[in-house]
């Protein structure tokens, strides 16, 4: 019983340390020509993951159903952009990441976090 | 290119109910001549249409096909957003109270043994009533943390909703297990915590409501800026003078003001004058007279004349709505001090999540009896204590009062990162001319020589200036203009280049003109000579003006210090900076404004783009420097700074141009910067420790570190209070700085 417990417990452990971690699928999506919608909801967005071009203009449009005040900002830190997300009311952000590297963006507080992708641009 | 006519409306749909409907609203405006696009959205049931159409005739399709519409503003949005968060804080504090008072009865029937002994069936009946009411409150109360947990779980991440979640979850699986199965479980192992969940659940909401309440006081500055924003302006057309909303004011339209009314746009002043308050942008208390030609700016407030004034910059183009995107912008950024704290949040909750499980196993393992109690109790007190709210809120909610304090003195920051940087600076390096001085040369001292009194020197000066275009001839000119004196009238005016003018007057060769002019024309200086260099000594340019061969008296021209540049620059040195001084000028003039203001140190004859080098070698003598200038000449010298402060009269300062921008001409607005900056920074570290010191230290002790010593365990409600109260004590912190006075 003792063992069983143990085993069990350092299971759960390791079960944490891949899934908040080390597992890498999480839902993605590539932004093209028209406005990526991303929903932000029960601390998430959704999509996390972005995958955009360099250099090409890239089109959010933040639609905020969580009540929670924390997602009221989003910040995309490393490219100055930040936007004021209104409850319920899709908030439509345009800008041009210009070098290929990995931005996270995230809330206020950095709890909701995704990150975006920026490849290099294909011609 | 969009069209002239083409633009963009956004329409909220009401009876929206199925994804059917957007195909009939979609298809309703598309046919409508003149749209261009319409996109339907069913999730927030609004529709966005491009063309050359009129809201109303799109409102009234809608309708035509069933739905209602109303036409979605930007303008209002703010508005909305403000009673949004008033009916959400509503929402918070009646779940807290009914949670609260169900939680209360929970806790008094559970503490007092009031109800029967799970052994009897009815005393089953009965505690299955209160597991079914401590549900209600965990769905109640407490169900937006059940489905945060879900979604981040799925999303492979993990937030303060999954700690409060399995925290309160799990108390109540056990205890309903406990109740439906009650032998189970040993009799030691066989206590509820049923009120344990509900409270904690009760508690979290509490601190939610307070939090929400203390975070609206910490974005006051902005919606006081956004109040600033007029609704309607008073436009010339066809002749007559009609009330329209601000966002049919275009470029170029006719705007009228009258007194104690708010000008709507930004613009300059075709006819009429008056005092304008620019109090609000500027942080300036004294109006500021506007005539003809002058510029004036939207949200400031026309005191006392009435005029009209053409619009120049309408929309997202006007100077406070590029103040308030900016001052939005820089709370949303995080200065270096906080990333730290954003590395920790990114790993905490899994961390914890981590930290629960080695507590579980450790009191399994080592915990004396009945362990299966002690588990629960610790477990549930390490998930519910750990606060990553408080760590995540520590920097941003200080930048955002700091920022929003700062914008309230007419000081604009750009950026977090230059709150901490101000604050480290060692020197202030200074401009000249419009920075210390006023930038605009004066005549401030006139001294008659021979026969003529001050008055006929001044009016023959502004005869021979009357054809001049010189930045001096400006000064001899509006001199004699505020002392009513008409320019006497000269002929066979002359310009003796790089020397002064000459003229007949009254049958006289008059001459106005510099040393050199005098000495070639054979004008004996005699005293003159000498007052002039005293006058130089003192920072004045000297004119000298001559009739009829003999010298008829003296100009002394400056650019006056700016009021509070002496008392200003006392006070940077009194906050242990070393303030030094950048100038083109000579060194006579350069060392006569040092003085005056106290500067002991000072760079002239520098040329204007010799001020960036300048900045770098202080920069390699090891100064953390700032430098204050205009924002435009001094860009690169500025942008070479440490910190960049962009100064301007009046709201023409090109705000984009520095790290800080000061709204307000005045110096005293460096010394705010740099208070605000240290204040807000020191704020932050407060925060920062406690939230830091709050999570490693209740950590461990709910964990049951102290219990081998002392036998102390903490209470997982206690818990749940700490918790609660642990980010409404960072934004009270926060929010004494909206109290600070630079």
């Amino acid at each position: 019983m003792t063992l069983l417990v143990n085993i069990l417990g350092l299971a759960a452990a390791a079960f944490i340390v891949w899934w908040f971690w080390l597992s890498k699928n999480r839902p993605e999506a590539k932004a093209g020509d028209s406005a990526l919608d991303i929903i932000v909801d029960g601390g998430v967005y959704e999509p996390s993951v972005i995958r955009a071009g360099a250099g090409k203009p890239l089109r959010l449009r933040f639609l905020r159903k969580d009540k929670n005040p924390c997602a009221e900002k989003v910040i995309f830190s490393g490219l100055d952009v930040s936007a004021d997300l209104p409850l319920g009311q899709p908030r439509e952000i345009v800008f041009t990441p210009a070098s290929p590297g990995e931005y996270e963006f995230t809330c206020q507080m950095a709890m909701y976090r995704g990150k975006l992708i920026v490849e290099p641009g294909r011609e | 290119m969009k069209p002239v006519n083409e633009t963009t409306h956004r329409l909220h749909i009401k009876d929206m109910s199925c994804a059917g409907c957007v195909d009939t609203v979609q298809r309703t405006l598309g046919s409508l001549s003149g749209v261009k696009s319409a996109e339907v959205n069913f999730a927030d049931k609004t529709a966005t249409v491009t063309g050359d159409v009129s809201p109303d005739a799109l409102v009234s399709a809608v309708g035509g096909a069933g739905y209602t519409a109303s036409v979605l503003k930007g303008e209002d949005s703010d508005s909305e957003k403000e009673g949004e968060e008033a009916a959400l804080y509503r929402d918070l504090l009646k779940r807290t109270i009914i949670s609260g008072v169900i939680s209360a009865v929970i806790f008094v029937v559970s503490m007092f043994h009031v109800l029967p002994m799970l052994d009897s069936t009815a005393g089953r009946i009965a505690w299955g009533i209160v597991s079914l009411l401590t549900l209600f409150v965990l769905v109640y109360g407490g169900g937006r943390f059940f489905t945060g947990a879900l979604k981040s779980f799925r999303n492979h991440n993990a937030n303060m909703d999954t700690l409060v979640a399995i925290g309160t979850g799990v108390a109540w699986l056990y205890s309903t297990f406990v109740v439906l199965f009650p032998n189970a479980v040993g009799d030691l192992a066989g206590h509820l915590y049923f009120e344990t969940a509900a409270l904690i659940i009760a508690l979290i909401d509490l601190g939610a409501a307070l939090e929400m309440r203390a975070r609206g006081k910490t974005s006051e500055a902005i919606k006081r800026l956004i109040g600033l924003k007029p609704r309607t302006a008073r436009v010339v057309r066809n002749g007559s003078e009609i009330d329209v909303p601000i966002s049919d004011v275009a470029m170029g339209d006719i705007v009228r003001v009258r007194p104690g009314e708010k000008i709507p746009v930004d613009g300059a002043i075709t006819e009429g004058s008056s005092q304008v308050d620019e109090s609000m942008l500027t942080g300036e208390p004294m109006p500021a007279e506007k005539g003809a030609g002058d510029d004036v700016v939207g949200g400031t407030i026309n005191k006392s004349g009435s005029f009209l004034f053409r619009a120049t910059r309408v929309g997202e183009e006007t100077a406070l709505a590029r103040i308030i995107e900016m001052v939005r912008k820089a709370q949303s950024s995080k200065p270096e001090i906080g990333r730290l704290a954003d590395r920790v949040s990114g790993i905490f909750v899994p961390s914890v999540l981590l930290a629960t499980v080695f507590t579980l196993l450790a009191w399994f393992n080592f915990g004396p009896e009945p362990k299966l109690t002690y588990m629960l109790v610790t477990a549930m007190a390490v998930l519910i204590i750990a606060c990553p709210c408080a760590l995540g809120l520590a920097t941003p909610i200080s930048v955002m009062v700091g920022v929003g304090k700062a914008a309230e003195y007419g000081v604009l920051i750009r950026k977090g990162d230059a709150l901490q940087q101000a604050g480290k600076l060692t020197a202030i390096v200074l401009d000249k001319t419009g920075t210390i001085t006023q930038g605009k040369p004066v005549v401030t001292a006139v001294e008659p020589s021979g026969g003529m009194n001050e008055d006929e020197v001044l009016s023959l000066a502004a005869g021979l200036e009357s054809g001049s275009e010189h930045p001096l001839a400006e000064a001899v000119l509006e001199a004699a203009k505020s002392k009513n004196l008409p320019a006497k009238e000269v002929t066979s005016f002359e310009a003796v280049s790089g020397h002064g003018v000459k003229a007949i007057y009254d049958g006289k060769t008059v001459l106005l003109g510099n040393k050199k002019l005098m000495k070639e024309s054979g004008v004996s200086l005699g005293d003159g000579e000498a007052r002039a260099e005293e006058l130089s000594r003192t920072g004045k340019t000297v004119v000298f003006l001559a009739s009829g061969g003999t010298l008829a008296g003296l100009l002394g021209i400056s650019d006056p210090l700016k009021p509070d540049s002496k008392t200003a620059v006392e006070r940077l040195r009194k906050m242990g900076l070393k303030v030094i001084m950048l100038t083109g000028d000579n060194r006579v003039t350069a060392e006569a404004v040092a003085k005056e203001t106290g500067i002991d140190e000072f760079i002239a004859e520098i040329l204007p783009d010799g001020k960036a080098g300048e900045i770098s070698k202080l920069r390699a003598r090891g100064e953390r420097v700032g430098m204050v200038g205009d924002g435009i000449n001094d860009a690169p010298a500025l942008a070479g700074a440490d910190v960049g402060f962009a100064i301007g009269s009046g709201t023409d300062v090109a705000i984009e141009s520095a790290d800080i921008t000061l709204m307000r001409g005045s110096l005293h607005g460096v010394a705010d910067a740099i208070r605000i900056s240290n204040a807000t920074v020191r704020n932050i570290k407060e925060n920062l420790f406690g939230a830091f010191a709050y999570n490693t230290l209740a950590i461990p002790v709910a964990a049951g570190v102290l219990f081998p010593f002392t036998g102390m365990l903490l209470n997982p409600i206690i818990a749940g209070a700490a918790m609660a109260l642990s980010s409404f004590t960072v934004v009270t912190n926060a929010n004494r700085l909206r109290w600070f006075k630079p």
